[in-house]
């Protein structure tokens, strides 16, 4: 009995999600029939001239056009873009097949042996290191000096944008998200007011800001500011100062990413049990009490969340520089241009040279380091801090 | 937690020196009592305070968030030549004395609108025409939409659905994946793009971001949720898996397939940094050469004025307009998609 269900298994393959039959079966006969599957699960001939396709053979019909292209352009950039960090002198020249990391590696490898010169090790990381767009010039007069010149480099650049507003801008989302959850009426409206950003797109926004603050008296927020006394100032053109552009940028950083965090923490808000409440409230907690010690530890998982993925996000800030300051910030040139270069904003320039990708790659696993350190010490934080 | 209407309940014996006990009829279920009406009144003014000042600090937080669309659109509406000489003599009136002056008729205008569809540069021969460029993002956006729920639904299906060898380890290593910034694929892929010379060309744009991680692992946690027991009935009713995926699987999951398409609309709306890179050009074709850029390339162009040779801000704030316009319609109509997507992807930092 057992022997005649196992020679019908082709026709009936699929029941075996449904029918336990395999229950019965001696040892022998499970070993049979799994080395049965084994060779016949893929492609079995069902009928003369016509094939049957297995479970297995659909899964990887479904598969393939989402992995063709993933490997196509995620998975392999990857490995090619770590690759092309190690290779001293990497070229790129359009059309030629050897021209792709991977295969210059192999070569590199060969001529390597014979030969004095290396061609493989730390030279791009070393000269994005060293470069001053990346790291700096930093004068010896100090911090300040440097700091009013603009030079302090690309990576510094970064984390100060990184260091000032993600923490602003998580602090304003928890503050209106805790303001919005606890109104009745209007929070739907309020909610959809505080989401518009989102759907907007960068670089219109930066345009619209870059004329908002605009110099002298014709600007919008130097009007704002006369009507406090405060005189006019220049925000975002070549004269206007460090601080000021550090401030428009922080502005719009805010402006622009509060959107994701206050639906996130909405969400999250919403799913605190009221009990909570109402037993502080017998207990008679007060309201700052009730914040610090029922909301803020529960919400904790959303916090998180939205810590790393700011984090992550502010890193890669770019597009919102090029949207106010133009892509003409990017241009190899004047210094005071430059002066807000990012680090991706870096990584897209030294990039667009083709005897200098290499480099680019190398920066770009720095950012990557620098990222994954972040984000794990984040993690080990959360580990003591977050309650799930 | 207002406290609007006060029930006042019949007196009842205070257990301290006679005191009537007032009844506030809280918002909560734990009903609040108060020993004397003087403190139902201080908690009925504390109440009323607190409302007003989570108003006020809402609703100017509210005005922070608009005043850009607010300004967007009036700039957008008026007079070049007018603005400019206001920019010129420093003077700034969109506020003070703006119906007596400025929303005169004569001050507003279409032409900025005008411009952006149809310039072109007398010397350079350089043209702004966001007709063009809207269609280019419609047809990226719309076949890059199409090709990315194909590939999406079926990668999902194969690991929601399907037993196979590998399989959790294939789809660990693409979660893995997902913490990787873009940046590091960028330079291979516009290496890779370049010896297909795909250049210029749709393909560059629709495919090699065609296939997103998150969709997939989005769409699989949907098609989880799906009783086995669906499966089962639909074999017995001789459904094969794909018919199965297409007449069971897929309508389940429509809402979340409808977010899925909603946001790829979006990012290729928004996209910037890969159309500049690699289709920033001129598309050459069989019918023609045309420029390839999108929406928001053709709008930085708008910024770089040493090509086109226009200077005015109105013009460049008319582009804002005309970028963001369909996106924020598009928005008002499919709110609660967008929103629900969005709490679970955070595609944008």
């Amino acid at each position: 009995m057992a022997s005649t269900l196992t020679k019908e298994m082709p026709a009936k393959k699929e029941e075996r999600f449904s029918f336990s039959y395999a229950e019965n079966l001696s040892a022998e006969e499970t070993v049979k029939q799994a080395a049965y599957r084994r060779t016949h699960d893929t492609l079995t001939v069902k009928r003369a001239g016509r094939f049957h396709v297995g479970e297995t053979g659909k899964a990887w019909i479904a598969l393939i056009p989402a992995l063709i292209f993933l490997i196509m352009f995620m998975i392999y950039p990857i490995i090619n873009t770590f690759i092309m960090s190690f290779m001293v002198d990497f070229k790129f020249m359009k059309g030629s097949g050897g021209s792709f990391a991977i295969s210059n590696f192999i070569v590199a490898i060969n001529t390597a042996r014979g030969s004095s010169r290396p061609y493989i090790g730390f030279d791009n990381y070393l000269k994005v290191l060293t470069d001053s767009e990346f790291i700096g010039t930093w004068a010896t007069t100090g911090w300040a000096a440097t700091w009013e010149a603009g030079t302090i480099g690309a990576f510094f650049n970064t984390i100060i944008i990184v260091a000032i507003s993600v923490p602003l801008t998580i602090v304003i989302g928890l503050l209106i998200s805790v303001c919005l959850h606890s109104i009745k009426p209007l929070q739907g409206f309020f909610q959809t007011v505080f989401f518009l950003p989102y759907v907007t797109n960068a670089i219109a926004l930066g345009m619209v800001f870059k004329i908002i603050f605009t110099d002298g008296d014709a600007g919008l927020f130097n009007a704002f500011l006369s009507l406090f006394g405060i005189p006019a100032q220049a925000w975002l053109s070549v004269v206007a100062s460090k601080w000021n552009m550090l401030f428009v940028i922080t502005i719009y950083s805010i402006w622009n990413g509060i959107a994701f965090k206050i639906l996130v923490f909405m969400s999250g808000l919403s799913s605190i049990d009221n009990q909570y409440y109402d037993a502080a409230k017998i207990d008679g907690a007060s309201r700052s009490t009730i914040f610090r010690r029922i909301t803020v530890p529960l919400l904790s998982p959303q916090i998180l969340y939205i810590t790393i993925t700011s984090f992550i996000g502010a890193f890669k800030a770019y597009a919102q520089i090029i949207a106010l300051f133009g892509a003409g910030a990017y241009d190899f040139g004047g210094t005071t241009a430059k002066n807000w270069e990012t680090v991706v904003g870096y990584i897209y320039v030294v990039m667009q040279d083709q005897t200098k990708q290499g480099r680019a790659a190398a920066a770009s696993f720095i950012l990557l380091v620098v990222i994954l350190l972040i984000t794990l010490v984040q993690m080990a934080v959360s580990k003591k801090k977050v309650v799930y | 937690m207002t406290a609007k209407t006060v029930k006042q309940q019949p007196a009842v014996a205070s257990p301290v020196r006679n005191v009537p006990v007032v009844k506030a009829a809280a918002a909560h279920e734990s009903d609040m009592y108060f020993a004397t009406p003087a403190q139902l009144r201080q908690y009925k003014t504390k109440t009323i305070a607190r409302t007003v000042i989570l108003y006020t600090f809402l609703s100017l937080l509210g005005l922070f968030m608009i005043v850009p669309f607010v300004f967007m659109i009036i700039t957008a509406f008026r007079d070049p030549d007018c603005y400019d000489y206001d920019v010129a003599t420093k003077v700034f009136n969109l506020v003070p004395a703006w119906w007596n002056e400025h929303f005169a008729t004569s001050n507003y205008t279409l032409s900025n609108f005008i411009t952006v569809f149809t310039y072109q540069n007398p010397v350079s021969g350089a043209t702004i025409n966001f007709g063009l460029y809207y269609l280019n993002t419609i047809y990226v956006s719309v076949v890059g939409t199409i090709f990315t729920l194909i590939t999406s639904i079926l990668a999902a299906f194969a690991f929601a659905r399907c037993e196979f060898k590998g399989k959790n380890l294939l789809f660990t290593i693409l979660l893995a994946t997902m913490m990787i910034p873009g940046e590091m694929m960028v330079i291979t892929n516009f290496q890779t793009v370049k010896s297909f010379t795909w250049e210029n060309t749709y393909a560059a744009l629709i495919f090699v971001h065609g296939v997103s991680v998150f969709y997939i692992f989005y769409l699989r946690q949907t098609f989880q949720q799906i009783p086995n027991e669906l499966f089962l009935a639909a074999k017995v009713d001789g459904y094969g898996h794909f018919r199965y995926l297409w007449r069971v699987m897929i309508p389940i999951a429509s809402p979340t397939i409808v977010t899925i398409a909603i946001l790829s609309l979006m990012g290729s709306w928004n996209a910037y940094v890969w159309p500049n890179l690699v289709a920033s050009g001129t598309f050459h074709s069989i019918s023609g050469s045309w420029n390839m850029a999108l929406v928001s390339n053709g709008l930085m162009s708008l910024f770089t004025n040493s090509d086109t040779g226009l200077s005015h801000d109105t013009v460049r704030i008319a582009g804002s307009v005309v970028v963001t316009a369909p996106l924020f319609v598009f928005f008002l109509i499919f709110r609660k998609f967008i929103m629900r997507g969005v709490s679970r992807s955070g595609i944008k930092g």
